[in-house]
């Protein structure tokens, strides 16, 4: 009785804290003209002295100032020796899904069961979550929100951080199907250890009939509606893609075997801590990687010690379409420091226009959503933000003003109000 | 029956020949004391101290004589030995022969915190009253196995416990009644470090907590033995009248032992210490310990090493394991560290041959090996005039065997235990190998008798002509099968023949058809001279008797071998420093390190002898001080009593964790290993510096700054653990048990500084230090209430909190934080992960730096340590700090915290020499150390790591291939394992090995 209690009164906390979130930002009235900054488009191009212009939610241009044939119109920011960045991507995240780790009333990330296509991860994300609003301030504007568990764990959707609601914070509606591919290795809690999976094989085909089931039910006529393969319909078609969560490099292999016995053409790999193994086997598929979180301690004790941190480069090098994706311990409060694993990787020998591109552009095309986001280029909607500096680095990441199509949302969250407030007790001078 | 046995004991020991009182109802009564003379004998008493052709006389269990002209009496029964060996028998030193399993008491499902046991010590895992008689029955199975490798007496103990009570000296004979069975009670005091299985009594969980436990024995054992305590303690007063015994510790690991070893030093006692086999990897350490040891006899497999895939998974430490642990009585004999050897843990007995052959092949002397079975052990259990020896007046235990036992040919004939004989082989069948001309019906043969294994082979030919041959030697008859002349039949013939001397003429009959019988001839040529291909096999072992993959410290990837080496000066030219002092940040300067220390801060700065390491464009910091970490650790949380201040973290150091080497490669130089969250008053730090490939207490700083760790909040009052029964479940409930624990300290002090007797209890020693501002608090703390409950307890009893780490809700009370004096420890930007950090900002450290809090940022992360710059940066981002402010948070300001701000922390001259080199601004993304230096001593740079990266790599192969060359050489091979490598943090309960 008294859990059921503690439960409820954590529910009405939480309900309760929730109302500090930010109003979303209404829509973009009147065109407006960033001025001066420096652009970085996001597909390894940088505009220096450039002139932004965006209207109705949209980028009209994005020009050098040098280049007369367009001038600022509209509202127009100064931004003279700033930034201008499209905003940053977090594929592969729960954000919205659980508010803290360890209330059990606020997680809604894993359903039960192990087969699970038609779970869809978009009905619970929390557009009003305090974790998602704390994004913004660092330039991460968008996620694709992504359920865990299980051998086929759901479908994700893609939304932008400024919503009412989830059906407004829509930018894809289940654009990804999620398995975690079998591992090699199982642990033993008796052992303390790790040994060969012995079901390995089986797992796998045991994922295998799984999609011949449900390709032998899309061909059958059968007026019995089965919802879980229902929900495999677009996988066949090729509307929904396939986000293999796999690391390992026999794993890898395995997968990208799946992939041609299934025709799959719209694969990704996720996490592929091994992937630069097997480098060569992607390119050929012509498959990308959403690689797993830069900040991460090697796997082995042998492994170099900076192993995680140059696994961008490593892939970058061998032509391989890479994003970064954050997912791990403490996912979704870290996700805002996104920008700061792609600085690591150029720490580690990664161009600094590449890495940018792996959490903006990449992304976007990794995730099927570059028509129309993921750089500062024509026609696409204007998500994009001002840093005062180098938004990849700590010291340069400071926003001034971000915008999601078009809007200009608010850069204040809840740990930023309480900084305020108690700045303000201690009668403390800080800027804003 | 127990006072029978006792009195039988009794009489064996100090009157051997004594009357037999025991009635006899089954038959007339005789006389067993029979007198047995052995002679012709080679009388193994040691590899130097051979009697050839000598004589061993014994009488009933004793052995009376033994010699070269040993007068044998007339009534002795003569066993002519023609040259075989006699060894004395061994002795298994270490062993729960024929104790019952235990089974463990079920669970309510909730933690129990208190005892089973009434009349005993108030923890469960001290059980000195255990005798091995308790729980024993003979195992006549097991006994034959041991047997047969030459074991005669086992010295087995009740495996239950870390006080495990007494161990008792059994005879192995087959007459396992138990009169016989038992040669001596209580022959040692057992100790482990593992929990006792008859109870679930919580603490101690972890090692620190097994440590500190001991020495609250002993203490409590002193405090007892003077009459103090109202209460019987049975398991205690076992333990005072057991101290006088050998006192014998078992260990699971080299860390374990030294960890035993050190409990007895401080309590005045020398250990015997059972090791686990991988003691070589510390030799030095072990040595110090000047303990004897009893070292396990279980090299591992080799690994399937088929699949390159599944080989990565394995650690280059478990194979060097593989390869190096053979060396290990080598290097025992080397390093004059006296060894026994136990068959203990060992599977199956009966590969132990092939084991101490293996030793001796990496080598071992065969003295040694033998020492090690005999003597040793018997020295060890104060028994040397009586067992494992050859001499007069001893047990009459001795193994008969073919030739030297070591070598692969030899057999054991007959076991000998306390004047009981065991035959395991038949001494008496002959040797008939050889060349024989066999004759029968006119025809003659040449037949060949070849030993192979215990049976033979034969082979029979005339001229070109070879017939088909089944041979059987047995109780001395030989019986020969053969195919007949003629091809085309399928008939056979039988040979049968008594053989009544090795290598003489034999005669018999054969069976042809028809029962046709006739008799046959053989007579004796020659012996068989025997091609053998032993040379080939001894170039193969010589290639393996030398060490070729290294120890290095530690023994593990990124190890390298002792250096006897000079540390050179290092001197810095034309680089940025970034001072953490008054100077702030001085451009294009020269620093030298020399000494270990920071020598000078200058312009044009020279010395001859120095390593020159240019510093333009680069930045030279003060090493990283991370306030709050859990690597280097084996156990972090002692979560069996809701206070442990009795337990210290230095006992749980594990200074072959990578996480150091990695932690060095983000620049840090020291770390406070703080225990874990689990109680309101955790245990104490151990403060180390990461001076990877030094051993445990190397790591430990000198004339150390004393802390300990303790906790508020949700993990003290276990919302998310634990079954609900301990107190505190709320944070009222942790105020009072700060009160109540200080309170009983205070009271302590009192008692203690009176001068009339007391209990010294090190939780109570503890409390006090603190109360008397010797040692200072770390306390885990997240939201405001608490943190301002805990500076108001600590006012009250009149000191203050030194550092609140978390501190996450430190901005909602950092004016009072000031005021009190405490300093706060925070993580950048972590929040979220629990209610109680729903109101954490990354602000945080800014507000309580603005306020006058000395700030730092901690890790509390075997993943962030790697990259506190980045850390410490996030202030300037989220507080808008300078750039000064911010790197002090993770250099000066946790040394300031952690009392070493006048060694570390800063670039000054006279500080230690604990420095990094980065390529750019540390607090950049795009930083990174390429020089992380202690004392003067580079244990990181990348070139260095280059190189050891290449070693790796080389070793690895190299091992790989030995491996692939044992399997196909037929060798066993263990599946692949995947040693996880756990990152402990505060709430981690488990404990690693």
């Amino acid at each position: 009785m008294k859990s059921i209690i503690n439960s409820f009164i954590a529910i009405l906390i939480v309900a309760f804290s929730a109302k500090a979130q930010q109003t979303p930002a209404p829509k973009q009235s009147q065109t407006i003209s960033i001025v001066g900054a420096t652009a970085h488009i996001g597909n390894g191009e940088i505009v220096e002295n450039a002139l932004v212009i965006f209207k109705d939610g949209k980028i009209q241009s994005v020009t050098s100032l040098d280049d007369t044939s367009m001038q600022p119109e509209g509202k127009v920011i100064n931004a003279q020796g700033k930034h201008v960045y499209p905003g940053f991507i977090a594929p592969n995240s729960t954000l919205g899904l659980v508010e803290i780790d360890a209330v059990k009333a606020s997680d809604d990330e894993d359903e039960i069961g192990n087969y699970l296509p038609h779970i869809r991860s978009i009905i619970a994300y929390n557009a009003e979550s305090k974790i998602v609003e704390s994004m913004r301030p660092n330039g991460v504007l968008i996620g694709q929100i992504t359920p865990r568990g299980g051998r086929i764990s759901g479908t994700s959707s893609i939304v932008q951080f400024d919503a009412w609601n989830w059906e407004d914070a829509i930018l894809k509606e289940d654009d990804g199907l999620h398995i975690n591919w079998p591992r090699n290795f199982s642990y033993s809690w008796r052992e303390g250890s790790y040994s060969p999976n012995k079901k390995y094989k089986e797992q796998m085909d045991e994922l295998s009939l799984f999609f011949k089931k449900a390709h032998a039910y899309h061909k059958s006529n059968s007026e019995k509606i089965n919802t879980v393969f229902e929900a495999m319909k677009s996988v066949f078609d090729g509307d929904k893609k396939v986000f293999v969560h796999v690391n390992s490099e026999k794993g890898i292999l395995d997968a990208l075997a799946f992939k041609s016995n299934f025709n799959l053409n719209e694969f990704v790999i996720v996490g592929g801590e091994e992937a630069y193994k097997v480098a060569s086997d992607l390119k050929s598929a012509d498959v990308p990687v959403l690689l797993q979180r830069i900040h991460s301690n090697p796997q082995f004790e042998g492994d170099d010690y900076d192993l995680p941190y140059k696994l961008p480069k490593l892939l970058n090098d061998a032509g391989i379409l890479v994003g970064l994706e954050t997912s791990g311990q403490m996912e979704r409060m870290n996700s805002r420091n996104l920008p700061f694993y792609a600085g690591t990787a150029v720490a580690y020998g990664l161009d600094k226009d590449e890495a940018l591109k792996m959490i903006t552009l990449n992304t976007a095309k990794i995730l099927g959503i570059d028509s129309f986001t993921g750089s500062l280029e024509e026609g696409k909607d204007a998500t994009l933000f001002i840093s005062e500096g180098d938004a990849l680095d700590m010291m340069g990441n400071q926003l001034t003003q971000a915008f999601i199509q078009g809007r200009e949302i608010s850069l204040e969250s809840h740990q930023t109000e309480l900084y305020k407030r108690y700045s303000n007790k201690y009668e403390h001078n800080i800027d804003d | 029956m127990k006072k029978i046995l006792v009195a039988f004991v009794f009489c064996i020991s100090f009157q051997s020949f004594a009357q037999d009182y025991f009635p006899e109802n089954k038959s007339v009564k005789q006389n067993t004391e029979i007198t047995y003379a052995f002679k012709n004998a080679n009388i193994v008493k040691s590899y130097d101290d051979i009697i050839n052709e000598g004589t061993l006389l014994i009488k009933s269990e004793r052995i009376v004589a033994l010699g070269k002209n040993v007068d044998i009496p007339d009534e002795a029964i003569l066993v002519d030995l023609g040259g075989k060996y006699i060894y004395p028998s061994f002795v298994e030193i270490f062993s729960d022969f024929g104790i019952k399993e235990v089974k463990r008491p079920s669970s309510n499902g909730s933690p129990q915190y208190d005892a089973n046991r009434k009349y005993h010590y108030w923890n469960d895992h001290v059980r000195a009253e255990q005798n091995a008689m308790d729980a024993f029955s003979f195992d006549d199975k097991k006994a034959k196995q041991l047997r047969k490798v030459g074991f005669g007496l086992v010295n087995t103990h009740f495996s239950d416990g870390i006080v495990r009570g007494t161990s008792n000296l059994i005879a192995l004979s087959q007459e396992n009644d138990m009169n016989n069975a038992l040669v001596q009670k209580a022959t040692a005091q057992i100790f482990s470090f593992d929990r006792s299985q008859q109870t679930r009594q919580a603490y101690p969980t972890s090692i620190m907590g097994k440590m500190a436990l001991l020495r609250q024995v002993y203490n409590d054992a002193v405090w007892y033995k003077e009459g103090n305590s109202k209460n019987k303690d049975l398991a205690l007063e076992a333990f005072n009248a057991q101290l006088s015994l050998p006192q014998i510790f078992h260990t699971d690991d080299y860390l374990d032992a030294l960890r035993a070893d050190k409990v007895g030093d401080e309590f005045g006692v020398q250990y015997i210490i059972v090791g686990s086999g991988d003691e070589y990897k510390r030799l030095n350490e072990i040595k110090s310990t000047n303990a004897s040891f009893i070292l396990p006899l279980n090299f591992p497999d080799a690994y399937d090493v088929d699949d390159p895939y599944l080989t990565k998974y394995l650690a280059l430490s478990d194979m060097k394991h593989w390869y190096q642990a053979p060396f290990i009585y080598k290097m025992f004999e080397e390093a004059e560290i006296p060894f026994a050897i136990t068959s203990h843990g060992l599977k199956s007995p009966d590969k132990m041959f092939a084991l101490l052959r293996k030793a001796i092949e990496k080598g071992a002397s065969k003295q040694a090996i033998l020492e090690a079975l005999t003597s040793r052990p018997a020295e060890y259990l104060k028994m040397q005039d009586k067992v494992g020896t050859l001499k007069e007046g001893a047990f009459a235990n001795f193994l008969i065997t073919s030739n030297d036992i070591f070598e692969d040919s030899a057999t054991i004939y007959q076991n000998w235990i306390m004047g009981v004989k065991h035959e395991l082989n038949d001494m008496d069948v002959l040797d008939i190998s050889g060349d024989y001309k066999l004759k029968f019906k006119d025809k003659t043969y040449d037949l060949k008798l070849k030993q192979k294994g215990k049976s033979y082979v034969a082979e029979l030919k005339r001229d070109t002509l070879k017939l088909g041959t089944k041979a059987k030697f047995e109780n001395n008859w030989l019986y020969i099968t053969l195919t007949d002349e003629d091809k085309s039949s399928n008939d056979f013939m039988r040979l049968a023949a008594k053989i009544n001397d090795a290598k003489s003429d034999f005669s018999g009959k054969v069976f042809a058809k028809n029962e046709e019988t006739y008799a046959f001839t053989a007579a004796f040529q020659s012996t068989s001279d025997e091609t053998n291909d032993d040379k080939k096999e001894e170039k193969d072992k010589k290639d393996d008797d030398e060490m070729m993959i290294p120890v290095t410290y530690p023994n593990m990837s990124y190890g390298q071998p002792k250096s006897e080496e000079k540390v050179k000066p290092i001197l810095f030219k034309n680089v940025t420093v970034i001072t953490g002092e008054e100077e702030g940040t001085l451009e294009d300067v020269d620093v030298l390190l020399k000494d270990g220390k920071i020598d000078k801060i200058g312009k044009d700065l020279k010395s001859s002898r120095a390593k020159v390491i240019d510093g333009t464009g680069k930045y030279l910091t003060a090493g990283i001080v991370d306030e709050h970490s859990h690597i280097a650790a084996t156990s972090v949380n002692e979560a069996g009593q809701n206070s442990s201040a009795e337990v210290s973290m230095e006992d749980a150091v594990n200074p072959d964790d990578i996480s150091i080497y990695r932690s060095l490669a983000g620049g840090v130089t020291s770390i406070q290993l703080l225990h874990g969250s689990a109680n309101p008053i955790g245990g104490r730090s151990a403060i180390l510096k990461l001076k990877w490939g030094e051993s445990a207490e190397d790591l430990i700083y000198d004339n150390t700054p004393k802390f300990i760790k303790f906790a508020l909040g949700e993990n003290v009052k276990q919302s998310n653990w634990g079954g609900g029964v301990r107190f505190p479940q709320s944070r009222m409930g942790v105020e009072q048990v700060f009160i109540d624990y200080f309170s009983r300290a205070k009271a302590y002090e009192k008692l203690r500084n009176s001068g009339k007797p007391y209990r010294k209890d090190v939780e109570m020693e503890t409390l006090v230090e603190i109360m008397n501002s010797e040692r200072f608090i770390s306390c885990h703390s997240y939201v405001q209430s608490e943190i301002n409950m805990l500076m108001k307890v600590a006012e009250q009893f009149g000191f203050r909190i030194n550092t609140f780490t978390h501190i996450l809700e430190g901005y909602k009370v950092a004016d009072k934080m000031a005021e009190h004096g405490a300093g706060g420890s925070t993580f950048s930007d972590w929040w979220a992960y629990k209610y109680e950090v729903n109101d954490a900002i990354p602000h945080n450290a800014a507000i309580m730096h603005r306020e006058g809090v000395t700030v730092a940022i901690n890790s509390d992360d075997g993943e962030m340590i790697r990259r506190l710059n980045q850390e410490a940066a996030k202030s300037v981002k989220y507080g808008g700090l300078s750039e000064e402010e911010a790197w002090k948070f993770v250099t000066i300001n946790p040394a300031k915290l952690l009392h070493i701000d006048d060694r570390v922390g800063s670039i000054k001259e006279g500080k230690d020499a604990d420095v990094v080199l980065w390529n750019a601004h540390p607090l950049s993304v795009y930083a990174k150390p390429e020089y992380t230096i202690i004392e003067g001593k580079i244990y990181f740079s990348l070139e260095k790591d280059q190189k050891l990266r290449e070693q790796l790599k080389a070793e690895r192969s190299q091992l790989i291939n030995m491996m692939l060359k044992a399997k196909n050489k037929g060798l066993k091979t263990q599946p692949i394992k995947k040693d996880t490598k756990e990152f402990l943090d505060c709430h981690s309960l488990t404990e690693l090995n």
